[in-house]
């Protein structure tokens, strides 16, 4: 962009970063932190009075506020002053912001009506309600508004896009315990929230487009976007998200529903910001999207659509705010129609109207709120004649009024005058271009039709009609202050423009269009030409209509009624009936049909990963076939098959079972892991008494009850997947791969001090996976603790075919032998262990042997004997091992070393012989501990369940 | 040799996912078991098969990959556990709702 200055911060840091730049980009971020970090001063003030709970609420805008002010030199040169902290750089996200006019503008707007709203909220708000939580809403709304308009990174304005709707949820339900305003807050959730999601998806696209999500990167994308083949797509996409913030029909409806809540939410929301956080991003990204006839007929016919619809809806509403609802709808189509006519004039006039129109909407919000509060009714057919009673607030609503009819010496004038004359300009519909300026002139009339029936019902029209309060009174002073000063600035801005306004809209508009401003003059007084007598126009037609409203309104009550609310509840509500049907037919209950779907789409997946591979077998040279490896596979795969044939007779199956689990240890023996084979083995072991331990109270045999359906279903899912895992594992193993392997082999020695490498891995160089690991056995150990507590299961006294129990529980031969035995199984689990970092062992082994060991004697001899002379806390047992191999790491920290460096040096132990004693072993003692303690937790425990009569022990 | 210990693989998955869609908790349990054989067995393998290579120096010439090794001791402990969880929770669904149906109710005949 040529003769503009860019401040970026990269570039300030790395250049003379001035003090005072540096400061405005700590601003810059303050001013959108600030409303979020003030969010608990209202509700920490609450208790003392309503006045300070509003002070509370007014501090964190007024630092903005006069922090914005700050900027304003800057701003109003042409200046970007851009912050930048990288967040999620590989995902384009960084909290980046952005101060320009468009911006500025914006921010101004959001913190100055954001202080007049709380000052008015403070005495709209009755006694009882919770006004520490309004405001706190209210905050957290104008936080996020303030990072929308304020967001650098399009990514990061999309959260802030999402949590205004958010908010305004909240806002709109304030009064959660009417039925309308939970409907209305829905609705604009619903509504709002979802074209959130197109925006989304249209950020994206266009990230994609222009290669980053930074916004000046993608604004000078412009070219690029437009000429991109998705340009249309993300086009159509971020304009859902902008129509259906800014109520552009057909989706305006949810606006209306909207007024449920508290009068100064929809002054605010409503009037002057979120409504506006659409058209604003329509300005925001005018230079990347604007400019093609893509643009043109969707932005500017849907604009025209809303005109329209909003102005002619906005007169027959009886409702008060109703009418300001749906001339908000109507001025924000007029917002995105100038938008849609993709001239730059167009856009001046444009933002112009922004500001314009969130002066004297706000303002009439707030006469309407006062009139409300006065009158307890908000139906135009009974409240007349308000002149006598509120004369103050009377003038400043006509003022008001006035300036959105387009009245001359008044802000709205100025506006639609350049509004009008715009779309005189404007050749894109061919022989049809006079459709615009005619509907625009139409619109025109009934603006001034219901602004004059704003006026005219109100304040005159008789004698008020069975109000629930009468008679009115004035509001009290300070209320009237923040329309005051709003009615104010409209007379100002409408008669003195060159001194007010145009520094501000010149640096917003420039702001907007990317650069060059064009040539316009802010006069009132232009001569006579045909923007003006449009203006006639659309003031004697909007008279003569308003003078026949009463054929008007009884034809418009002859139309067929239709409530948006209902429509859309109904709409909700079959779609979230459809939901219901699938989530029920997903996830009727069945724990088999779930696992059938989780199998079969893991099936799916791996064979189409596996599809495009051109042959199954891979260049690897294969091991030949040796006769007893051979018959232990064969014998392997034969037990799996017999578990399975015999699964209905439990007790069978289980021996089948550790069979398989026998032979497994065998096949790791024989491919080169003895540590597996003995790890597999022991756990085998203790697998096996836990099974047998829950087949005591489990049925002995299966019913068979699958139907032939279900039989056939699950027999081919078992038999793809047993094929489908055969064939990925050849064509695995047919093939070579590259290992971080070697760099292991390599180091153990030196690095670990140990030559059983795998044992190193675990206790050194992945120590912290392992401590992870014992970590989880502990867990699962004590999940399991707490699930047997308390439990009570029925005891069978025979089994199956009702034979009773052998009646020597502790046979003398096996307690004899176990009890010798119990010393010879330590002292080798100890063996095991120490020699675990050279030799096949370790802590997990040596833990294993050891808690085999000692349930040999629970085994051998019952829960009670063993446990009156082998007092171990098995909990402490296990929470102390995890300590130990925590604490040894932090040990590392001591000499300054990184978590779980280990040390280590050789030692000789007679008989034992030379031994590496490393801290290693320190954090092994601790998986030692660990599964020792979890495997006799878990077992020692189920055992004990049968405690609850004496001599009914399983163990 | 690979081809045989894919079979058995095969056969030892095939027969754990069977038993895994069964409708009773103990079918169900002996199923995970089979199936995590299977799961052990095929990530060591991922290391290749080789014999009389045991990641120990100094024990022999060449040594196989000590990584999948590593992981595969872990898991088996592991594995233990979550089968200890697995029976316990049948155990506790048996003891509150009376029987050992894997939905926690009978199903109607």
């Amino acid at each position: 962009m040529p003769g503009r200055k860019r401040i970026d911060s990269a570039d300030v840091w790395r250049q003379a970063p001035t003090d005072r730049i540096r400061g405005l980009l700590m601003a810059l971020a303050l001013i959108v932190a600030l409303p979020f970090l003030g969010v608990f001063l209202p509700l920490l003030g609450e208790r003392f009075g309503r006045s300070a709970c509003a002070a509370g609420a007014a501090l964190a805008p007024m630092i903005g506020l006069v922090l914005l002010l700050s900027m304003q030199p800057e701003v109003f040169a042409g200046e970007v002053l851009r912050l930048r902290v990288t967040w999620l750089p590989e995902l384009g996200l960084n909290l980046s912001l952005r101060l320009d006019g468009l911006g500025f503008l914006f921010a101004l707007l959001i913190l100055g009506i954001g202080l007049l709203v709380i000052l008015y909220a403070r005495y709209y708000l009755a006694k009882k309600e919770p006004m520490g939580r309004f405001f706190a809403f209210l905050l957290m709304f104008m936080g996020a508004m303030l990072g929308v308009v304020l967001s650098e990174n399009l990514l990061l304005m999309l959260v802030f896009w999402e949590l205004t709707s958010l908010s305004s949820f909240l806002l709109i339900g304030f009064w959660g315990e009417r039925s309308d305003a939970r409907k209305g807050a829905r609705m604009s959730l619903a509504m709002t929230g979802g074209g959130g999601l197109a925006l989304l998806a249209g950020v994206l696209l266009l990230g994609h487009i222009a290669g980053s999500f930074e916004l000046s990167q993608v604004l000078a994308a412009g070219y690029a976007i437009r000429a991109h083949e998705l340009y249309p797509v993300a086009l159509v996409l971020v304009l859902l998200g902008v129509f259906t913030k800014s109520a552009q029909f057909p989706f305006h409806f949810w606006l209306p529903q909207a007024m449920a809540a508290p009068t100064p939410v929809s002054a605010y929301l409503h009037s002057a910001t979120m409504v506006k956080a659409g058209v604003f991003l329509l300005a925001r990204l005018y230079p990347a999207l604007a400019g093609s006839e893509w643009w043109f007929y969707l932005v500017s016919l849907t604009g025209l659509a809303t005109l329209l619809v909003g102005a002619c809806m906005a007169l027959f509403q009886h409702d008060l705010k109703g009418l300001l609802a749906y001339s908000t709808i109507s001025h924000l189509g007029l917002i995105t129609l100038l938008f849609g006519l993709d001239s730059p004039m167009a856009a001046v006039a444009a933002v112009f109207h922004i500001i314009n129109h969130a002066t004297f909407k706000a303002s009439l919000f707030m006469a309407a709120g006062i009139i409300d509060h006065e009158t307890g009714s908000r139906d135009m057919r009974r409240i007349n004649g308000m002149w006598k009673y509120l004369p103050h607030t009377a003038v400043l609503a006509m003022v008001a009024s006035s300036a959105m009819a387009g009245v001359p010496l008044l802000n709205g004038f100025l506006s639609k005058e350049m509004f009008f004359s715009e779309t005189l300009h404007q050749h894109l519909l061919g022989s049809f271009n006079w459709v615009i300026p005619a509907a625009a002139t139409l619109a025109g009339v009934f603006s001034v039709a219901y602004s004059l029936r704003f006026i005219h019902d109100v304040f005159f029209n008789g004698e008020p009609i069975n109000l629930p309060k009468f008679p009115p009174h004035e509001p009290p002073r300070y209320m009237k202050v923040p329309v005051e000063i709003l009615v104010f600035l409209c007379l100002l801005v409408g008669m003195l423009p060159g001194y007010t306004v145009a520094p501000l809209l010149a640096a917003a508009a420039s702001a907007s269009l990317g650069g060059t401003l064009p040539e316009y003059d802010l006069a009132i007084w232009h001569g006579f030409n045909l923007p003006l007598m449009m203006s006639f126009v659309a003031l004697f037609g909007g008279i003569l209509v308003y003078a026949c409203r009463q054929p008007l309104f009884r034809w418009y009550a002859g139309l067929p009624e239709v409530d948006s609310k209902l429509v859309f509840e109904r709409g909700v509500r079959s779609l979230v009936a459809g939901c219901v049907r699938l989530t029920g037919w997903l996830e009727s209950g069945s724990l088999q049909r779930y696992l059938a779907l989780l199998v079969g789409s893991g099936l799916v997946v791996v064979t189409l990963a596996l599809g495009p591979l051109p042959q199954l077998s891979g260049p690897r040279e294969l091991t030949p076939i040796d006769g007893i490896t051979a018959l232990g596979l064969v014998l392997l795969a034969l037990s799996a098959v017999t578990t399975v044939v015999f699964h209905r007779q439990r007790l069978v199956a289980l021996v089948m079972l550790s069979v398989v689990g026998l032979f497994v240890a065998l096949a790791f023996a024989r491919f080169s892991a003895p540590d597996l084979a003995l790890t597999q083995l022991s756990v085998e072991v203790v697998t096996i008494i836990l099974l047998m331990l829950a087949l005591f109270f489990l049925p002995s045999a299966t019913p068979g009850e699958s139907s032939s359906l279900r039989g056939l279903r699950d027999f081919v899912l078992a038999i793809v997947s047993g094929v489908v895992v055969a064939l990925l594992a050849f064509a695995v193993l047919s093939r070579p791969y590259d290992s971080i392997g070697a760099f292991f082999l390599e180091n153990s020695v030196p690095g670990g001090g140990g030559a059983n490498v795998v044992n190193v891995i675990l206790v050194d160089f992945r120590g912290f996976d392992t401590l992870g690991e014992i970590t989880v056995l502990a867990i699962a150990a004590v999940g399991i603790y707490a699930m047997l507590d308390g439990l009570r299961l029925f005891q069978p006294g025979e089994d199956a075919e009702g034979r009773s129990w052998a009646r020597d529980r502790h046979p003398l031969i096996l307690s004899t032998l176990s009890r010798v035995m119990l010393p010879m199984a330590l002292m080798v689990s100890v063996f095991i262990f120490l020699r675990g970092h050279n030799l096949p062992g370790g802590g997990f082994i040596a833990g294993l042997i050891t808690a085999v060991a000692l349930i040999l004697q629970y085994v051998a001899s019952g829960v009670q004997w063993t446990q009156s002379r082998l007092p171990l806390n098995y909990t402490f047992l296990a929470g102390g091992g995890v300590m130990i191999a925590g604490l040894t790491g932090v040990g590392s920290w001591l000499f300054g070393r990184p978590f779980l460096t280990s040390a280590f040096g050789h030692f000789h132990i007679p008989l034992v012989g030379d031994i590496e004693l490393a801290t290693a072993m320190l954090f092994d003692l601790g998986v030692y501990l660990t599964v020792v303690g979890a495997t006799l937790l878990i077992l020692a425990n189920l055992g004990k369940l049968t405690q609850e009569r004496a001599g009914k022990e399983v163990l | 040799m690979e081809a045989l210990f894919a079979i058995a693989l095969g056969v030892l998955t095939a027969s754990g996912v069977y038993l895994l869609l069964r409708a009773r908790t103990f079918p169900v349990v002996m199923g995970l078991t089979l199936i995590s054989y299977a799961v052990n067995l095929f990530l060591f393998a991922m290391g290749r098969l080789q014999t009389g290579a045991a990641a120990v120096i100094g024990k022999s010439a060449e040594h196989v990959d000590p990584v999948p090794q590593a992981l595969v001791l872990t898991a088996i402990v592991i594995g233990f556990a979550m089968t200890a969880f697995v029976v316990v929770l049948s155990l506790r669904s048996l003891g509150e709702l009376k029987n050992d149906h894997v939905d926690g109710r009978e199903p109607r005949p």
